[in-house]
């Protein structure tokens, strides 16, 4: 579903490159998850794979079934099932969560040739999801993550998740800021998504988020590279000796 | 939320141009010849049929006039004005005033029909759900109908074109024009008090509820001409009234003038509350063109507890200088105004409002939001003042402004001023841009680039749109989304 290709990405601006020569695959109904220290580049990874254009790809490719999207601006890749749970969240004052909700659902509709969902439709699929993540009717009137806590912002990104129902999930640090009780409702969350047809990636620094979302793969990001892969019990490695093994060899 | 899908279907059907009222209505049209003179003067008042006292009036304002200078503190920039080369008279031929509308030349119902403004009452009638609106319809100097006149009649209010009031109601007029914005007021207000040509009159009596909301629509057609319309709406002791004021012109290469001034006066208890969308031709993308909109609006709290609420949403006219403002007199009167204030391309934009607090308790609350888009220049001029007399004043304002790129200016110049101790006056003050993050969210979320700035654009003026009247509320998130067309890219 997703095949990075010897990737580098650089910061526009000042031309920096953080992502060097990174290769990934992750096939439909996979959960890869991605670890690595601070600073490596796993966030830059998510914005470049989202099309973000504060950074320039240079070099190598990324496919998302089997085609190139470098060309295509991020409203597009989302359209077509990408989607990014942020590690921060970004307030939209003003917009009721609710009303963001329903114009990204139908923005993308329109991209694909659907029509817009009815307002009672539109209702009930959100109060279904909604109560699915214990999310209450009151926070979906407040204007999107305004005053929203750590908790209930990363509870949103999974509700937008599903129902917009996205074919490739990336999950930036989505634990992170989550109690022991929002992190299971967040977990069961993703799981209810895991689907042979769709695959996700889990950004964490803990096992913990791993126990409940367990992957397939596990991928350590360091420098803007892949620089181990291996199956879940890499995390638990990782867990148990930090990243120095694995830096050292690598450096 | 429906109307920002609108917004971009709107903005899609809209080519390069976006102002889409801009065609101009081929009608023969019956103008004065260029130039002011007490002789057009006296034209203007023959063709209205006015009484003596009307046309000596007039008189008195032009010649105070002739003496004034033009006013040069807000921060706008146009070239001179050479007030001989307008027309200050053009009427369809034929119109002299409003008739019913089985009399209306047909052509001038097309232009209302595609400028979306309902004047067969059948029609509105007919369509459930709407609520009902009564319109005057103002085409270059004259009004040309103004729908739902009986049924207003039943409830006692008096709804029609002020040359008609002026004619049938000259007491009412006689007793209160020019008593808010006085003849001597200012340069745009005293030539507008020379050469009125049309507006509307509103009178609703004692504790009555205006049955339905009332609206004006003005319409600038002809070619340099200038618009100087005359609005006077009372609320006497306990009365209730909505007011709505629409205003478009065609796209033309030349700069138009639009001087209007709007009187309106709450006696004890009553409240009026002023709504205006004002989309007159900004301009080209060169800067080319559009209106000169240099308006005086002011409320009088004449009454105790009476309260008079002006809400704004201005997307037109290359130039906009206008300051609704509000004389709380009374004892416990309030004043609110809310705007909207979008600037794009080379509009320049100087408005606000003044809180004129006299009475003892009263208060005031300002809104404003201004969005500057392009190369515009956006500035918010406002005045709270409190009068030796007036305990316990309170206001509060707030105004915020958003940038969209790094070509356009935001400005906030608020003057404060108590001269009575209890006075409480809050001051809030921000000024924000849209955010890279703010995009890229929506962007990844699949709402792309133009949608996202509506959507972002409506969040933060939310507050100012849920004041205004339902049908008004979406209508404006349209026209703000098509303002702010290719600001951005
Ligand atoms: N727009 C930018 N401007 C400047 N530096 C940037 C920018 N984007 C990324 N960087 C730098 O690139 C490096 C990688 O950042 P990134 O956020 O991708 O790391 P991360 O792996 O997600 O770290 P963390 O685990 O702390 O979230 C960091 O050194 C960061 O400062
Ligand atoms: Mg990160």
């Amino acid at each position: 579903m997703l095949e990075i290709k010897n990737l580098h990405a650089r910061i526009a601006e000042d031309g920096t490159e953080i992502i060097r020569g990174l290769n990934l695959t992750v096939k439909a109904g996979e959960v890869a998850a991605i670890m690595g220290p601070n600073g490596s580049g796993k966030s830059t990874l998510s914005y470049v794979l989202s099309g973000r254009e504060d950074y320039e790809v240079t070099e190598g490719d990324i496919l998302y079934n089997g085609e190139s999207i470098l060309e295509l601006d991020a409203a597009e890749r989302a359209a077509k099932g990408l989607f990014l749970a942020f590690q921060y969240p970004v307030e939209i004052p003003g917009v009721a969560t609710m009303q963001f909700l329903k114009v990204a659902m139908n923005e993308q509709r329109k991209y694909r040739g659907e029509d817009e969902l009815s307002t009672p439709e539109f209702m009930r699929r959100v109060k279904e999801a909604a109560a699915e993540l214990k999310i209450a009717p009151e926070m979906l009137r407040r204007p999107l993550n305004v005053g929203f806590s750590g908790g209930e912002k990363k509870r949103a990104e999974i509700l937008q998740m599903a129902l917009l129902e996205p074919k490739l999930c990336v999950l930036d640090e989505t634990d992170s800021g989550l109690d022991i009780d929002a992190l299971k409702v967040v977990a069961d969350g993703v799981n209810a998504l895991r689907s042979p047809d769709r695959a996700v990636v889990v950004i964490t620094h803990y096992q913990r988020l791993l126990d409940y979302i367990v992957p397939d793969t596990v991928h350590v990001l360091y420098r803007g590279q892949v620089v181990k892969s291996g199956d879940k019990t890499l995390a638990h490695e990782l867990e148990a000796n930090g990243y120095a093994d694995i830096i050292g060899a690598a450096a | 939320m429906p109307a920002v899908q609108e917004t971009i279907d709107q903005v899609r059907q809209i080519d390069v141009d976006q102002y889409k009222y801009g065609f101009e209505t081929k009608i023969e049209m019956d103008k004065a010849p260029k130039g002011l003179s007490e002789d057009i003067i006296r034209l203007i008042s023959s063709k209205k049929n006015e009484p003596e006292w009307m046309l000596e009036w007039r008189f008195e304002a032009y010649r105070r006039w002739l003496t004034m200078e033009e006013p040069s503190w807000a921060r706008v920039r146009y070239p001179k004005i050479d007030f001989n080369e307008i027309h200050y008279y053009a009427a369809p031929k034929g119109t002299t005033g409003p008739k019913s509308l089985d009399e209306v030349d047909p052509e001038l119902l097309k232009v209302y029909e595609k400028l979306g403004i309902p004047l067969r009452e059948q029609e509105i009638l007919a369509g459930v759900e709407k609520s009902k609106i009564a319109v005057d319809a103002v085409f270059d100097s004259v009004s040309v109908v103004t729908t739902f006149k009986e049924e207003l009649k039943k409830a006692g209010v008096i709804f029609m074109s002020i040359s008609e009031a002026i004619r049938e109601h000259p007491d009412l007029v006689r007793k209160y024009l020019g008593t808010v914005v006085p003849q001597s007021d200012n340069f745009y207000a005293t030539l507008n008090s020379a050469v009125f040509t049309d507006g509307s009159f509103v009178y609703v009596p004692k504790g009555v509820r205006c049955p339905m909301e009332l609206s004006t629509y003005f319409r600038i057609n002809e070619k340099n001409t200038g618009q100087f319309e005359r609005t006077l709406i009372i609320a006497d002791e306990g009365a209730y009234v909505s007011y709505l004021e629409g205003c478009t012109a065609p796209q033309r290469d030349e700069n138009q003038l639009h001087a209007a001034v709007v009187e309106l006066i709450a006696l004890d208890d009553a409240e009026i509350k002023y709504s205006t969308v004002q989309n007159w031709y900004p301009g080209d993308k060169e800067g080319k063109g559009g209106i000169y909109n240099f308006v005086t609006k002011r409320g009088d709290c004449r009454g105790k507890n009476s309260k008079i609420s002006w809400t704004q949403v201005e997307t037109g006219s290359a130039i906009t200088w206008k300051y609704p403002s509000c004389i709380l007199r009374g004892d416990g009167s309030r004043g609110e105004f809310y705007s909207i204030a979008v600037s794009n391309g080379h509009q320049q934009v100087d408005s606000g409002t003044k809180m004129i607090h006299l009475g003892k308790n009263t208060s005031s609350r300002i809104i404003s939001k201004g969005i500057a888009a392009g190369f515009s220049d956006n500035t918010y001029r406002g005045q709270v003042s409190a009068h030796r007399k007036a305990e316990n004043a309170r206001n509060f304002t707030q105004c915020d402004s958003l940038l969209i790129g790094d070509k356009c200016g935001a400005h906030t110049v608020p003057y404060i001023e108590a001269k009575n101790s209890t006075a409480q006056f809050e001051h809030e003050a921000t000024t924000s841009k849209i955010s890279e993050d703010q995009l890229f969210y929506c962007l990844q979320r699949g709402i792309p680039e133009e949608a996202a700035i509506a959507l972002i654009v409506n969040g933060f003026v939310k507050e100012v749109i849920q004041e205004l009247p339902m049908e008004f509320a979406v209508e404006a998130q349209k026209l703000i989304g098509i303002s702010l067309e290719g600001s951005v890219g």
